[in-house]
């Protein structure tokens, strides 16, 4: 489905992370250690003191060539609590803007001793592209490109999945909204596979599902009763406006009566069922607010989770970047 | 060479912690380091019938050789009750470079202030790297350059000797 194969350039030659681009084709012992790691980083954020002296006076650079509060926020906040020190560039608003090239950005930045770029772009495989040619020892982590990859929202969403639910096999998990244009989904998809998920369903219209999916092991509906009957995890994805514009959608209203999530629509599901969103949510438009303010709603859980999962693979691309890994003291 | 049985080590110890640290009625918090320490500490906190809950120390995070040897995969992660103005029994297995209880004294207060820290170790093994002793050993032993002590356990608690050439491990 992806025609940007990263996975032979994420792990060094020992096999351990060194940039983390995309969960297609890691292992499922990498997926796992990504989880252990966030979940003993979720300890030392109850602590009144947070930070931990991981990658003390180390350089990390937010790249953030898109806007995006919240995952720039959570990386920032990681970094912070890792004592990185971080560097927020807002590209849209500059050099980019005034014709740099992107090659030519990135030279800059390695000009000034970075030691980890944070890339969010609106191409796909522009991390990729960066990892590519960036200089030896500096890791990339990719927070979001185009319409192919958001892995570490989909790993903070794997952690909460398993917090809240234990083991993934055995879960049915229900994906719905604008499947076609989701990085998250995607990733989402990648990585429950992996770590083992047998009942992966997506809900969306027909002109919202790409037509390839169910090759990646997933069913497709069109109708949320059919589609929520059994479910463990319901994700709602954010549906954008501007795909009203371009006629793939009817209208709000129609949607929401027949996509949005509902108390009715919820009562399809287990009734122990969990409702995640990777946020912003728009209440009214694929969400009741009475469903994301609910018990079931594990939302705000999903904010929380995003930090030890940012700094669990920080530190994990940064170790990844040594050469050489010793046994001995 | 033989190797000493951790039942009389442990025994050592708590009467030593019990005779010189717990004379004056103070508010102790035993804290093991994962995971040898945190089996010695077991054993000890049992001993010395203390009432406050066991603490853990995983210091995988504070270690100062991250950057050549990157995180260690099971970090077991720390837990830990308020310590601010206790008096901390900080248990060890085998004290070597003396780099663990750095990085653990650095943990520790990032969690408060602690009134007073005690060290206890079941083995001294020498070769320090940096100026940290412990408070109470249960024993002392001379290594040659390539030998480790290993401890194994949680129950039974057993000493083994290992060799650096053959097999890697951390102390």
């Amino acid at each position: 489905m992806s025609p940007i194969d990263a996975s032979s350039i994420q792990l060094n030659e020992e096999g351990r992370l060194k940039h983390f681009l995309t969960t297609e084709g890691l292992s499922r012992e990498i997926l796992t250690e990504i989880l252990d790691t966030a979940n003993s980083f979720i300890s030392t954020q109850e602590r009144s003191v947070k930070t931990v002296p991981l990658l003390r006076g180390k350089t990390v650079v937010n790249l953030f060539f898109e806007n995006s509060t919240r995952t720039r926020s959570t990386f920032e906040l990681a970094a912070k609590r890792l004592s990185a020190n971080i560097l927020n560039l807002d590209i849209a608003r500059s050099a980019t803007s005034k014709g740099e090239t992107l090659m030519d950005t990135l030279w800059n930045l390695e000009s000034m001793y970075s030691d980890m770029f944070v890339v969010r772009h609106a191409d796909s495989g522009a991390a990729h592209f960066i990892a590519q040619h960036i200089t030896p020892n500096v890791a990339v982590i990719n927070a979001g490109d185009g319409r192919h990859a958001h892995p570490t929202q989909a790993m903070l969403d794997m952690l909460t999945i398993r917090r809240e639910k234990g083991a993934f096999e055995n879960l049915t998990v229900a994906i719905v909204g604008d499947i076609l244009h989701s990085r998250v989904a995607r990733s989402q998809i990648y990585a429950l596979k992996t770590l083992g998920a047998t009942d992966i369903r997506v809900i969306g219209p027909n002109t919202l599902i790409p037509k390839d999916i169910e090759s990646l092991g997933v069913r497709a509906f069109n109708n949320m009763q059919q589609g929520l009957k059994g479910a463990d995890v319901v994700i709602m994805l954010r549906l954008q406006k501007e795909r009203m514009e371009t006629a793939l959608l009817p209208s709000e209203s129609e949607y929401y009566r027949l996509f949005g999530l509902s108390t009715d629509k919820l009562a399809y599901a287990n009734s122990d069922a969990i409702v995640m969103h990777p946020g912003p949510i728009n209440r009214g438009v694929e969400i009741e607010s009475a469903v994301a303010d609910g018990a079931q709603s594990v939302i705000l859980k999903q904010v929380s989770n995003g930090i030890p999962m940012r700094m669990a693979v920080m530190a994990m691309a940064m170790s990844g970047q040594t050469t050489t890994r010793q046994e001995e003291v | 060479m033989s190797l000493p049985q951790p039942e009389q080590l442990l025994e050592e110890m708590a009467s030593q912690l019990q005779s010189q640290y717990m004379q004056n009625n103070e508010d102790i918090l035993m804290v093991g380091i994962h995971s040898g320490g945190a089996w010695v500490a077991q054993e000890l906190h049992k001993r010395l019938k203390l009432k406050s809950e066991l603490g853990f120390l995983d210091i995988s995070f504070y270690r100062d050789d991250f950057t050549q040897k990157g995180l260690n995969p099971q970090v077991k992660g720390s837990q830990l009750t308020n310590i601010e103005n206790k008096t901390i029994f900080l248990v060890d297995d085998v004290i070597m470079s003396g780099r663990t209880i750095r990085a653990a004294m650095n943990e520790l207060f990032d969690y408060g202030r602690p009134n007073k820290i005690v060290l206890a170790c079941l083995l001294d093994t020498g070769k320090r790297e940096l100026p940290i002793q412990a408070d109470v050993v249960g024993e002392v032993m001379n290594l040659k350059a390539h030998e480790r002590i290993k401890l194994s356990g949680p129950s039974p608690l057993v000493l083994s000797l290992a060799s650096l050439s053959t097999e890697g491990q951390e102390a």
